[in-house]
This record gives structure tokens, sequence and C-alpha cells, in this order.
């Protein structure tokens, strides 16, 4: 038991921290600029994409700061020339071109690296025992994941809150004109938002690529699940993000654990669903069954008792 | 001017009245008459051009009710798809039920899907339409998830991934119409999508379809003039998840089997892909957009294993270029065909075409044979399209896609501005005609 909960709790702190990578820059984005970007996900397949084709070049390491900048660079050019023309037309334009873009990258995906998932393993340089408990040895890369991850949140934290720089990304989406008017250059700022929100997510993607299956679909798979984190998280909040990943992670993984199902529960109490009526197969699915199901319920129930998420300032 | 006419002088005899009437309705009544010659039109007279039509029908009519919610009230679902497989699921059960013995004519199961739909759409309706939105869209993604989800974990209800299957030919027989033939079926279907678009259509003009227009352009102000913003979502919700569950119905007797993909995101994408593409806000455009996708969709795929690119593109240029999509288009040019320039500018389109088609070739060739090559590794570098055999190891389709991109769009680019100035000369005539007529 001891050990079942140390491994779910281990794997499911894991895959919170990847769902923080890939969160924290949609929520920066989203905040900052006011753009939903529905194809944050695929800055995430790219990253994996290009971090596989690269690393066969280069190796792991450099792939790691190279893959990111270039699709962070792809993000800049994404709002340079497609985004900033499209803000014209309010929200609902921004939010279909990105989901248009989200089409469009996985089509390019198959068009370059085919149907089928690619062979992305871990590499070797990163490959061995961290440590080893219970018997099961701890792979470096997850570590490495985690470190990545709390560097990340670091990151976000203290340049937003402590810098120049933070500040000015600030106060430019509340206060365009007024911010324009002190002498800094708006377009720039929000092409240096999407760009570094775009290379968080890719950086995610070249670390995240091993622990998921790395194929056209990933991004479709990923997309609504990041969504769930920043809305519950709160809008803008990187903490709230953290908090969210941390959440939805957890009770995945120990959901997927749990064999009990409503008429196990129901038997407690001695009352048992017959198997005609029309409630058994309801009853009869068990917690581990329902596990995909768990963040976008909470999504919903969020969405509609507190709009604005745990640590979020603001509804959106 | 002829409504205002025909009002001031009340017609004298009794015939010139009734056809005053029927001229009110001619748009519906030369649906009707098209709707009845389409599946007879040489091309079209066949079992797959039936089942195109039946097909354009149900999408039309799911169009339709997505046009409401987001081109009449604001509303963005990612999640529409929802109350279509709801109501598809819904009929489907009857469908069996009727097969078990149930006396129903198969002619009613569609308004069973419809009844579906209203169901679910009053429950997440009740949830999701307190807030506008981005945040509305969000709960509609949410929903659609959950219930996509669900529908795969209730094997027993929707039969999952492979999904159930019913008999339409079961049942009472009205008029010996068993539904055994498409064309059957197509009858069927071209009637409900009539009955959908003048219901959905009159809708639109009644004070709740006025209210949802309000609520869309200024909530503050309707609510300020006494009508909650969101009780008008709430009913055009409801109204949109039933002709959304009606569009589902169909879709169950046309294909006699429904799966959980029928809620899927696939499906919500494609609705929306559709009434953007064919114009926001334009009744006319959703028809038009539901028309073409479903076209693209069944022939395109018949010819390049490309189309979903291709159709991604298409939208991503009417997002870009043509915010008002098809109809928007169709709708700039109305007040300019009555100029003289409009002649003008018609050359000029028909000049900056070729160099248009002439790039759009190159790049198409550059997408296939990428294509060809990644999603076909085995199949080698030798390929055939458009009739010519190729082999892609050699450098020259790749210098003939190349050259035919480049020289196409440096022309297209000079076209463009001879269209642009022969445009700015047919609007100046039709604004100097609107100000002094």
């Amino acid at each position: 038991m001891l050990e079942l909960v140390t491994f779910s709790l281990l794997n499911g702190v894991v895959y919170g921290l990847l769902l923080f990578m890939l969160s924290s820059g949609l929520t920066l984005i989203w905040s900052m600029m006011g753009v939903l970007n529905f194809a944050h996900a695929s800055m995430f397949m790219l990253g994996a994409y290009f971090s596989y084709q690269l690393g066969r070049y280069i190796g792991f390491w450099p792939a790691l700061v190279i893959a990111p900048l270039v699709v962070g660079a792809i993000g800049a050019a994404i709002e340079r020339y497609g985004l900033r023309y499209v803000h014209r037309q309010g929200h609902v334009g921004e939010i279909l071109f990105t989901f248009g873009l989200a089409y469009l990258i996985a089509e390019l995906v198959i068009m370059i690296w085919g149907r089928n998932p690619i062979e992305n393993r871990v590499p070797a340089t990163i490959d061995f025992s961290l440590f080893s408990l219970f018997g099961t040895s701890y792979p470096f890369y997850k570590g490495l994941m985690m470190a990545i991850s709390l560097g990340m949140f670091a990151f976000l934290y203290l340049a937003f809150k402590r810098t120049r720089v933070g500040l000015v990304i600030q106060a430019a989406l509340s206060h365009p004109q007024m911010v324009s008017a002190l002498g800094h250059d708006v377009p720039k700022v929000f092409v240096l938002v999407f760009a570094i929100g775009c290379a968080l997510a890719a950086m995610a993607g070249v670390i995240g690529g091993f622990a998921l299956l790395t194929e056209p679909n990933m991004a479709a798979a990923l997309g609504p699940i990041v969504f769930v984190v920043v809305v519950v998280g709160g809008l803008g909040s990187i903490p709230g993000a953290l908090i969210a990943s941390m959440l939805i992670g957890i009770i995945q993984t120990f959901a997927v654990a749990l064999d009990y199902s409503l008429l196990d529960f129901l038997r407690q109490f001695g009352v048992t669903v017959l198997r005609g009526s029309p409630f058994y197969e309801i009853c009869s699915i068990k917690i581990a069954q329902a596990a995909p199901l768990l963040p976008y319920l909470l999504l919903v129930l969020m969405l509609i008792l507190r709009p604005r998420g745990l640590m979020g300032t603001r509804e959106s | 001017m002829n409504g205002a006419g025909s009002r001031a002088a009340p017609s004298l005899d009794v015939r010139t009245g009734a056809l005053a009437g029927l001229a009110r309705y001619r748009v519906w009544i030369a649906a009707v008459v098209l709707l009845a010659l389409l599946p007879h039109v040489p091309g079209l007279a066949n079992d797959f051009g039936r089942s195109l039509l039946s097909q354009m029908g149900i999408a039309a009519v799911f169009a339709l009710s997505y046009n409401l919610l987001l081109g009449q009230t604001g509303l963005l679902s990612f999640g529409h798809a929802v109350y279509f497989g709801l109501g598809a699921y819904a009929a489907i059960h009857l469908m069996r039920a009727i097969n078990g013995g149930l006396p129903i004519p198969m002619a009613f199961v569609p308004l069973a899907g419809a009844a579906g739909g209203l169901l679910v759409g009053i429950v997440f309706g009740a949830v999701s339409t307190r807030r506008a939105g981005v945040v509305f869209a969000l709960i509609s993604l949410g929903i659609g998830e959950l219930v996509f989800a669900a529908m795969r974990m209730l094997q027993g209800f929707s039969g999952g991934e492979e999904g159930i299957t019913a008999n339409r030919g079961g049942g009472p027989h009205w008029l010996g119409v068993n539904f055994a033939s498409q064309l059957d079926v197509y009858y069927l279907i071209a009637f409900w999508t009539l009955v959908s678009a003048a219901l959905l259509y009159y809708f639109i003009g009644t004070p709740v379809g006025r209210l949802c227009n309000a609520v869309r352009d200024n909530p503050e102000r309707a609510e300020f003039v006494g009508y909650s913003a969101q009780r008008v979502r709430f009913t055009a919700f409801a109204v949109a998840a039933t002709f959304a569950g009606l569009a589902g119905g169909l879709h169950a007797v046309n294909y006699e089997i429904v799966a959980a993909e029928a809620v899927g995101a696939a499906r919500s994408g494609s609705v929306l892909l559709m009434v953007y593409i064919g114009g926001v806000s334009n009744f006319v455009g959703a028809i038009l957009g539901a028309i073409t996708i479903t076209w693209l969709q069944v022939s395109l795929s018949d010819y390049t294993a490309a189309w979903q690119l291709y159709l991604g593109l298409f939208f991503m240029a009417i997002v870009l270029y043509a915010p008002g999509g098809l109809a928007g288009l169709i709708m700039m040019h109305v007040p300019l065909a009555r100029t003289a320039a409009f002649a003008s500018l018609l050359r000029a389109y028909a000049v900056a075409v070729v160099p248009l088609l002439v790039a759009l070739f190159g790049a198409a060739l550059l997408l296939e044979i990428n294509y060809r090559l990644s999603t076909q590794p085995q199949a080698g570098t030798r390929m055939t399209l458009l009739h010519v055999d190729i082999d892609a190891a050699t450098p020259w389709p790749w210098l003939v896609a190349a050259l035919a991109l480049i020289v196409g769009i440096f022309a297209a680019r000079r076209a463009c501005r001879t269209v642009a100035a022969a445009w700015r000369d047919a609007s100046a005539e039709a604004a100097a005609a609107r100000a002094y007529p």
C-alpha cells in the first residue's frame, strides 16, 4: 500500500509538472494578450518532433536549447504575420485563427514525419537510474523533467514580478496606449510574449515527448487538458497553474490505480443494483475507467462555481 | 418596395391576391422545387449522388442550428456535436425499439433526435449560458470532452467506437414507403431540412430572435432595457440544440449506425468550419458552407489523401482575408454589380485567376509529393499525379513545383494591384450612386 501510494504520488507529481510546463506558456499568453491559444499544444508537439530530429544530429543537450528557440521564432512569426492582423476582428477571430493553426500544424507534421508515432526514445545520456525505491529504480530523465519544470516556475515568477520587462509586459495588456506613450514598443512586447510562451511549450515538448507517445494526434489529445489547468488555476496566475497541474496530475494517477465502482460503494450499505436495471451500467464503471473524464468534470464545475479559478484575480 | 406597394393598394380580385401571397414565398417554393428535382438531375441521379445530397441536407440543418448559436447569438461553441450525437443516439434507440415492434413510422424518428437534443440542451444550457464569450467557449469544450469520454465508457448505451446499429426498414410503412432506397431517405431528409430551415429563418425574425442579436451585440444594453441576457442565450441554446438533435436524428436514419465519434471534437470542429467558411451570421452562408464543406469532404478525399490540409488552408485563408465568409464575399459584390466599372473588375479577376492557379498548382504539387513520401514511404518515390507519372527521386518535379509557385506568387501580386484599382473604381461608383440616386 505504501509502495502504491509513493509511486502514484511520484508519478502524479511528474505528470503534474509536465502539465505545468505546458500550461505556464498558455496562461502567460492568455493573461498578457487575451488570446486563447488553441495552437499551444501544437507548439509542444513541434518541440517534441524538432528535438527528435535535431537530437539525431547534434545530441540531446544542444537540442534541448535549440528546439525551443526554433519554435519560439516560429511563434514570433505567427504573431507578427498572422495574429496581429486577426486581432482587429476581436476574440472570435483570434480563437478561430489559432484553432485553424492547430489543425494545420497537425497536418504539416503528418506531411513531414508521417502518420505513425516516431521512435522518440529517451537518449542514452539521460537514461540512467537516479535512485532506487522499493526495489524499483527511478530514471534520471524524470528527475530532469521535474527540475526543468520547477526552474521554469522560478523563471516566470521572478521575471514577471521582479523585473522591469515583466512590469512593462503586464502594463501593456491593460493600458497599451499609456505604455506606448511612455516609449515602449507595444507590438514588439506582444511578439516577445507570444514567442516566450511558444518556446516554453516547446521545451516541455522536448522533455515530455519521451513520457508520451510522439505522434501527430498528441496535440489534439493534450490541448483540452491544458485549458483545464489554466482555467482551474486561474487566469494569468503562475502559482495557480502550478497548483492546478499538480492537482490534476495526482487525481488522475490515483484514479487510475483505484479499482472501485459505485456498485462496490453501494454494496457496503447493503444496496445491490440488479443487472437488468438501467442504472447498472453507470454504477458498474470503475473509477480507473472514469479517470480520463475527471479533469473535464473539474473544468465544468470550476467554470460554473468559480469562473476565476483557484488563484485568479479576474474572470477572462 | 414591392411589399410596401402591395400593402398600400389592397388587391382587387382574389387571383392576384393569391399570386401576391405566393410571391412572398417564392424563395421557399423555389427551394421545394429544387429539392424535389435535384436527385433526378443527371449526374446526381444515382445512389452516390443521392447519398451526397442527403449528407449535405444533414450538414445544412446542423450548420443552421450552429449559425443560430454563433451567428445570431454570438456564442462560440466547441462542443455542438454533443447535441447532434446525443440526438442521433436518441433516434437510433427509437429505431431499435421500432425494430422490436413499436408501431411508429420511421419518418418520425428525426423528431426523437430533436427531443433528445432539446433535453440535453436544456440540461447543459442551464449551466453553460450564464456567461458568454471565452468562458462559454471553454465550458462547451469541457462538456464536449466530458460527453465524448462518457460515451466511450458507456458501451451498453453508445456501443463505444464501434457504435450501435438499427434497421430503418421496420415499423408501419406509410404510403408504402419503406426507406429501402436512398431516394426515399433523401426525400425524408429534404423534407426535414426544409422544415428546419423555415422554422429557424422565422425564429430569427421573432422578438426572441431579435433579442438574440441584441444580446450578441450589446448584452449590457439588453439587460438595461429589461431582458435577461442569460435567459435569451439559454433559449437560443436550447433551440439550437433541438435542431442539432434533429440533424443527428437524420444522421441515424441515413447511416443506420451511430458511434461515439458522433459527439466527438472533430464533428464540433467541422460544423464550426462550415459556418465560418460559409459566412457567420448569414443564413444562406451556413447552408453554403455546409454544402461546400460536405462536397469537399466527400469528393476531395477521393483525389488526395491530404484533403484535410487543403481544408485547413482554405479555412485559414477565410479567417485572414474574408472574415465574412463566402456569403460575405458575395454580398460585397452585390452593390457593385450595377456599376459600369464592374465589367473591368470582372476582367481584372479573370486575369488574376491565371497566376493564382499557377501558384496553387505549384503549392499543391509540393504538398502532394511530400505527403505521399511521408505517409506511404513503402510505396517508393514513383507516383502518378494528375495522370502524369512522376519520380520524386529526380529533381524535376521539385523544380517545376517551386518554379510554378514562385512565378505564380510574383505574377499574382502584380495582378492584385489591377484588381485593387478596379475594386476602388467600382466601389467609388457604387458609393456615388448611393449618395445621388
